[in-house]
């Protein structure tokens, strides 16, 4: 068991991947000879060589098109697009072509490739390099989608993306990068499409995922001095969408507040927001609150930037206002 | 129109004090404006508006209280739900579209808002409304807490919360055959007539009673402590403390609610409730207090019992069962207990066992006072004495503890000065 940086458990479960699958191979923009724009590919050129760390032109569409055919073909291609950003110009690929062969071509051949991308905002990067558009491919089947908030779930839902034999969107947050936390010794794939209960509580349910999942925990931390036991639900998977323990949790604290790092209108919230009312009617007791993105494009500047993403004041807002609702405060 | 009231800010308020009002008559008022400081028991709170609207009538000014529940102003609002709005509409639209609106006049809360839908019924939240078909409780009989005047699960609850009977059975001596079948009976009641036998509809505290009882005698499996307490210094006691207190008084009563509070603070092992996922241990101490009414039974919760001065406590325990027998009393105040203390002596019982009152994990029956004849240094003397019996639900607690428990419940009662150090 030791302490790493969520950077470093992804790298170093890329590279026991590969150790362990000749036809793993990493692929994108500066991940070779400049070890990635993050660092996650550290060190890897040196040691698996140019065949299995390929540098890339900046041509997504073209490079995740390479990938697509590596996989149908047998090769399961680690694909790095610099940021989630820059996946638009992919969407063809990844929503036309990869999501689609398995289907299309009557099951003959899979596309077992995973595509890493980190997103979010708070870095000063400016409106279009800060944007999270996860809801882009969570929306569409034939994808998987997964967000993991730990260095250990980032681990071994990597090896779980890296084995599995669909098309898998890896997100990883900026603000993830350097957080740290304990990563087993020996680590073994995670279920893909299974949320979490990160922590129990009777009051109320906040369901949150990559980033938020952190700031729920802050969250339900010091709303616990207050005498409030918050339950938190990590979805860590976004396709396939683990319904079951989001439901199952706000039976027991009868009502939610959902925490999304996006903007609020048709976003992963308002799913969340359904998937409780259809499952969980009977049992809420207040309507489902969202805490969400300001509907701008993200601002450069700092304090704008701040105001505009969704914060732990504005989640305890939402909590509190909530728990008044029923009569709890 | 809608009516803003006076909402519950915490566990423990009853009534608010209106501080200061943000907006006046005539101002705009959005979802999310701050709108009223209102003054619980414990803090200023800033209460915010849940709809859109324009601020009508202000019924509390700055200065004046209202309990729980009650208007204190009214909101002009002009949305209203959508005309083509299926039968199965939610009650609620989300507050970004403006609330669908109870157009009613600025009436006491207790009236039943106005059609919905082309139904009459108050805004209730889905649990609620599980809660209340479960329990057979008629919601057009509450007042809601929640925002907005909705009926929510606290609303439910204690109003389903209102029972502590006696497990005795009602020996009911036939009717004389005279009587007229009732001209209202209860639905499910679907035999015959009989000239010997009168139907008389159930009142609602009777159902609820009826319900929570049996639920209560199914579930919680009850094991029973029988003790006899030597109560010479009690009352003793009680003589001293009345003189001293004169004219205010205090009831053996008062004083075992007391010692139940102690010693549940001392040893919380029976202020707890069991439940599927776990043991709750409640860390304040409320204990309810058996009311008998003609239509059944009502358990008034004292708050903080431990916390509270013998005295404070049976002026609230009397205030409290006189509105009882009016039936005034508010769901706060009948909900939310962790014990409760069942008293027959009064009426001559020597000694009985009560039927817990759910969630709760214990009742304590209190029989009455009788003059014994004891042993006592190889003496037979005569001493004042009476018989508790503690009822348990045995998934919280076992026969060892619950012993340990009236055994200090007991010693306390023996030396009464203790009670109250």
């Amino acid at each position: 068991m030791a302490t790493v940086t969520y950077r470093q458990a992804l790298r170093d479960t890329l590279r026991a991947e590969m150790l362990r699958d000749e036809d793993v191979f990493v692929m994108g923009e500066e991940i070779g000879v400049f070890e990635g724009s993050y660092k996650i590919t550290e060190g890897l050129l040196k040691e698996f060589g140019p065949r299995r760390v390929r540098d890339t032109p900046i041509a997504e569409e073209g490079f995740v098109g390479a990938a697509i055919g590596a996989a149908m073909l047998g090769l399961r291609p680690v694909v790095e697009i610099m940021t989630i950003n820059f996946s638009l110009l992919a969407l063809d690929q990844i929503v036309n072509h990869a999501a689609k062969i398995y289907g299309m071509f009557g099951g003959q051949c899979s596309v077992p490739m995973v595509i890493r991308t980190p997103g979010g905002g708070g870095q000063q990067l400016g409106a279009t390099h800060s944007q999270n558009v996860e809801l882009f491919y969570s929306f569409i089947p034939g994808l998987k989608v997964l967000a993991p908030s730990t260095p250990a779930e980032a681990s071994a839902m990597l090896k779980a993306a890296i084995r599995d034999d669909d098309p898998v969107l890896f997100l990883e947050n900026l603000a993830l990068y350097n957080t740290r936390g304990e990563l087993p010794d020996e680590v073994a794939p995670a279920e893909i499409g299974r949320a979490a209960v990160t922590r129990t509580g009777t009051d109320i349910t906040i369901v949150a995922y990559s980033r938020m999942a952190h700031v729920a925990a802050e969250v339900a931390e010091r709303l616990a001095g207050e005498g409030v036991s918050a339950e938190v639900v990590d979805l860590r998977s976004l396709r396939p969408l683990d319904r079951e323990t989001v439901v199952e949790s706000v039976r027991r604290t009868g009502c939610a507040v959902i925490a999304e790092d996006d903007w609020l209108t048709y976003g992963i919230g308002a799913e969340i927001a359904a998937t409780i009312q259809e499952g969980a009617f009977d049992w809420l007791d207040a309507p489902v609150r969202r805490v969400a993105m300001a509907e701008v494009p993200l601002p450069y500047s700092k304090p704008l930037e701040l105001a505009a993403l969704p914060s732990a004041d504005s989640l305890v807002t939402a909590v509190r206002d909530t728990l008044r609702a029923t009569g709890r405060r | 129109m809608s009516e803003i009231l006076m909402p519950r800010l915490s566990d423990t308020m009853e009534e608010g004090v209106v501080s200061s009002w943000h907006k006046k008559p005539g101002d705009k008022v959005s979802a999310g404006d701050a709108l009223v400081d209102i003054e619980t028991d414990k803090a200023l709170m800033e209460y915010e508006a849940y709809e859109d609207g324009v601020l009508g009538e202000i019924l509390v000014a700055e200065g004046g209280s209202a309990t729980i529940g009650t208007p204190i102003a009214v909101l002009v609002t002009d949305g209203s739900a959508p005309a083509a709005a299926p039968a199965e509409a939610p009650a609620q639209a989300p507050a970004a579209n403006g609330t669908p609106v109870r157009t009613e006049p600025a009436a006491p809360a207790a009236e039943v808002p106005a059609a919905r839908n082309g139904r009459s019924r108050p805004p209730s939240s889905p649990l609620a409304r599980r809660i209340a078909r479960e329990n057979g409780v008629d919601l057009t009989t509450l007042t809601g807490s929640g925002p907005g005047g909705r009926i929510i699960r606290a609303d439910v609850e204690a109003a389903t919360l209102q029972t502590a009977v006696l497990s005795t059975q009602a020996v009911v001596p036939p009717a004389p055959p005279s009587a007229p079948p009732a001209a209202t009976a209860p639905a499910e009641a679907a035999r015959p007539q009989d000239a010997d036998t009168e139907q008389v509809p159930l009142s609602r505290i009777r159902k609820v009673t009826a319900r929570r009882l049996a639920e209560s005698m199914r579930t919680a499996p009850h094991f029973y402590l029988t003790r006899v307490v030597d109560v010479e210094e009690l009352l003793a006691f009680r003589a001293t403390l009345n003189t001293a207190l004169a004219p205010a008084k205090v009831s053996v009563n008062d004083l075992i609610v007391k010692a139940c509070a102690t010693a549940l603070r001392a040893n919380p092992v029976l202020n707890v409730s069991f439940t599927e996922e776990a043991l709750l241990v409640h860390k304040r101490v409320h204990i309810g207090v058996a009311v008998a009414l003609e239509e059944g039974l009502v358990v008034p919760v004292i708050r903080d019992a431990d916390r509270k001065s013998v005295s404070q406590l049976g002026a609230e325990t009397r205030e409290l069962a006189g509105r009882a027998r009016e039936q005034r009393l508010t769901p706060q105040e009948m909900s939310g207990g962790t014990f409760t203390v069942s008293n027959l002596g009064m009426f001559g019982v020597d000694a009985f066992t009560a039927v817990i009152n759910p969630p709760e994990a214990a009742i304590l029956a209190v029989g009455a006072t009788r003059k014994d004849v004891v042993f006592r240094d190889g003496e037979v003397i005569p001493r004042d004495r009476m018989t508790l019996t503690l009822s348990i639900d045995h998934r919280a607690c076992d026969g060892a503890t619950g012993a340990a428990f009236l055994g200090q419940l007991t010693d306390l009662l023996e030396n009464p000065f203790r009670i109250v150090a």
